[in-house]
């Protein structure tokens, strides 16, 4: 890694938003999380590294609860948003998942109209009350995912007909569209190619100005170029955490090294 | 390691050994390509049977002999105010002896047979819808009875012995007379569609049956596809994947194989008995067609529901969308195609299905269109069933008449269910 810039690039912020303390996942009888104990910056992009399998998304996965949606998934453990445990009893996992967007691997926008995409979000979760107002979130969100000059005379289009590219850039402003305090992408270039790839890391550079970004990548580089604090998995444990910088450059575990120089993973 | 290429074995494609493997593989392909045309030539050869066999024998009834009379209404015997209650039956007689003076009366219930028996009805409601032909003369065109239909179209042959066949030489005379003067017509059988059902072929018609069929369909429909949708959400949306759900699988399978006949004596105990339903309406013959269909649609749902991918969920659950918001925004229409293809198909083997409905009796002589699906009526599968066991001549042709008519609302079906699948894929 020989990425200068990364030293320059530390997070703006040391405001909390995400506490995670003692999270453990069980797929059924398999152990897939064990204990990790993290803090995640608002308004700062928070990478996850590691090799396939160590539980990258399956950490994502708990921050929104998705993990609800798996039969045989079980989550302990703490997690707070804002210090608000999103486990408790009195806390919706359909309200929180507006609050903290989620992108995919594969792009995945609803075979629908690209504006019906972006309000789809906001019409649920009632945020505005007016045609006007929803046009003006559907075009501030494109805007946000710089899809909006693409798409802009093609509204009425269907989103699956757009490239790879621009759909990931339509599940993310269909993300945003709901205003979310966190938006969590678990791959989200995996799909794309190169120019798409750069176009994705951009926008996330810039989406870090309004809310916390977490991106479980299994480019390190990635995790270089658009990364603030970078967290290395490996087997179901949170091996390292820290400011990226210091992840690549100068690593505490030996584990982290053998990652990052090529030698497991 | 020892050098490789110095071992490699030197193969002669081109030896005789190969090229005999090479034609005995191309044989083997050629034969089983062979075997498959040869199997789709003889499916379709049935079916090219099978068609003109049916089609043939119903073009016996695409026309119906007529004859046209012209009828004296007398004043004294029809009262302008009602003259729905005159007697009918005797002004007809009436007006046979007077073409015949010389005849006997035997000899003149033989020569009024040429004669449908619903012609007496045709000139009532003909006067009864326009009274100012009382004192006048009607002319009018009625069918003729099935035997001289038959003698007209030819089933009936005039070298048959007088004693073998259904007319006799008389009848046959004055039938002549009747052509000689160009009053005998052969125009397209409407009645065919229009009628209900009688017991003379040339007035029975199929609109009973198609009416009853209509219902029936509406009935099982309006039943099985929202039951069977809301069971198939449950099983493969929400159910708890434990031992009771696998056995309801289970059974939903074996529901769907269970012989028709036995749904028949279900309704029959429990609609019928226990009930106390309508006997032979439509009504129950489409609760009893319903529970059929019923596993066929809840199959076919869950299979729709299944395909849609994993992936349009996620993305529906990771905005925040409810259980029953994915479920209805996103993969209730995207299964759509595949729902509304199975309950065509469901549908369309409801409307072939004959043996429940005959235990419920959905097979009696009902010769009224019915109005509600509270009714008796026949279906065309079961109207077909009381032609084709009836003994008159003329039963045959419209038997297979009925075969045409049920496997055009069949292919109509099948097309529609092509056409709303393409419907929704576009859209999507
Ligand atoms: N739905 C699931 N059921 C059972 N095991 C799962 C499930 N999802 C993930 N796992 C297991 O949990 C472990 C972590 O998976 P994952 O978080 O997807 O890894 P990563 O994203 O880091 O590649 C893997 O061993 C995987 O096999
Ligand atoms: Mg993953």
């Amino acid at each position: 890694m020989e990425d200068l810039r990364l030293m320059e690039r530390v997070a703006d912020t040391t405001r909390t938003k995400i506490t995670a303390r003692g999270v453990q996942v069980y797929y059924g009888e398999k152990h897939a999380l064990k204990d990790v104990d993290v803090d995640i910056l608002d308004k700062t992009v928070t990478a996850f590294i590691g090799p396939s399998g160590c539980g990258k998304s399956t950490f994502l996965r708990c921050l929104n609860r998705m993990n609800d949606t798996v039969a045989s998934a079980r989550v302990s453990g703490t997690i707070l948003l804002d210090g608000e445990d999103i486990y408790d009893r009195g806390v919706d996992p359909v309200q929180l998942r507006a609050r903290v967007g989620m992108v995919f691997q594969k792009p995945n926008p609803f075979p629908k109209s690209i504006y019906e995409n972006v309000a789809y979000g906001p019409r649920i979760h009632g945020l505005t009350r007016s045609k006007a107002e929803l046009d003006a979130i559907v075009e501030a969100s494109l805007r946000k995912a710089a899809l909006w000059n693409e798409v802009k005379d093609r509204l009425a289009d269907t989103g699956t007909g757009l490239s790879g590219g621009q759909q990931q850039r339509l599940c993310i402003a269909r993300a945003v569209a709901t205003h979310p305090e966190v938006l969590l992408m678990d791959e989200p270039c995996s799909a794309l190619d190169p120019i798409a790839t750069a176009q994705v890391e951009e926008l996330i550079d810039e989406l870090r100005a309004h809310f916390s970004v977490v991106i479980v990548t299994h480019s390190m580089q990635q995790a270089a170029r658009v990364s603030q604090r970078t967290a290395f998995f490996h087997l179901g444990n949170l091996v390292e955490y820290g400011e990226t910088g210091q992840v690549f450059t100068n690593p505490k575990d030996p584990r982290t090294e053998s990652y990052i120089t090529g030698r497991i993973g | 390691m020892t050098d490789i290429s110095a071992q490699a074995p030197q193969f002669d494609w081109k030896s005789s050994g190969f090229t005999a493997r090479l034609q005995a593989r191309r044989r083997s392909e050629l034969w089983l390509r062979g075997l498959g045309l040869g199997a789709i030539g003889l499916a379709l050869l049935m079916l090219a049977i099978m068609l003109t066999s049916i089609v043939g024998s119903a073009l016996g009834a695409l026309r119906q002999t007529h004859v046209t009379i012209s009828v004296p209404i007398p004043a004294d015997q029809v009262d302008p105010a009602d003259p729905f209650s005159a007697n009918w039956r005797r002004i007809m007689q009436n007006y046979v002896a007077s073409l015949y003076p010389e005849a006997s009366a035997a000899e003149l219930r033989e020569l009024g047979g040429i004669l449908s028996k619903g012609a007496q009805f045709m000139v009532r409601e003909a006067v009864v819808e326009d009274p100012s032909l009382i004192g006048q003369t009607l002319t009018i065109s009625v069918p003729v009875s099935d035997p001289f239909d038959q003698l007209a179209k030819g089933f009936i042959k005039r070298e048959t012995p007088e004693n073998e066949r259904r007319v006799n030489d008389a009848q046959i005379a004055a039938f002549d007379v009747l052509d000689k003067a160009g009053l005998i017509s052969q125009p397209i059988n409407w009645g065919l569609l229009t009628n209900g059902d009688s017991r003379f072929p040339e007035l029975a018609g199929l609109r009973g049956a198609a009416v009853g069929t209509f219902y029936l369909l509406l009935t099982c429909f309006v039943l099985s596809f929202p039951v069977g949708i809301a069971a198939a959400i449950y099983l493969e949306e929400f159910a708890p994947k434990n031992r009771l759900s696998d056995f309801i699988e289970v059974n939903i399978n074996n529901l769907a194989a269970v012989p028709s006949v036995v749904f028949g004596l279900l309704a029959l105990a429990v609609f019928l008995n226990w009930f106390g339903l309508p006997r032979g309406a439509p009504i129950v013959g489409g609760l009893t067609l319903a529970l059929m269909s019923l596993p066929t649609i809840i199959i076919a749902t869950r299979a729709a529901l299944k395909a849609v991918p994993p992936s349009i969920r996620e993305a529906a659950l990771g905005i925040g969308a409810s259980h029953q918001q994915v479920i209805f925004h996103h993969v209730l229409p995207l299964a759509m195609p595949g729902i509304l293809t199975g309950t065509i198909l469901a549908m369309a083997q409801a409307i072939g299905e004959t043996a429940p409905l005959l235990l419920i009796g959905m097979n009696a002589f009902i010769t009224s269109i019915p109005t509600s699906p509270l009714e008796s009526a026949t279906t065309l599968p079961t109207q077909i069933f009381i032609w084709a066991d009836s003994p008159e001549r003329g039963f045959v042709s419209r038997t297979s008449a009925g075969i045409v008519v049920l496997l055009v609302a069949l292919v109509a079906m099948n097309g529609l269910a092509i056409y709303l699948r393409r419907k929704f894929e576009r859209r999507w």
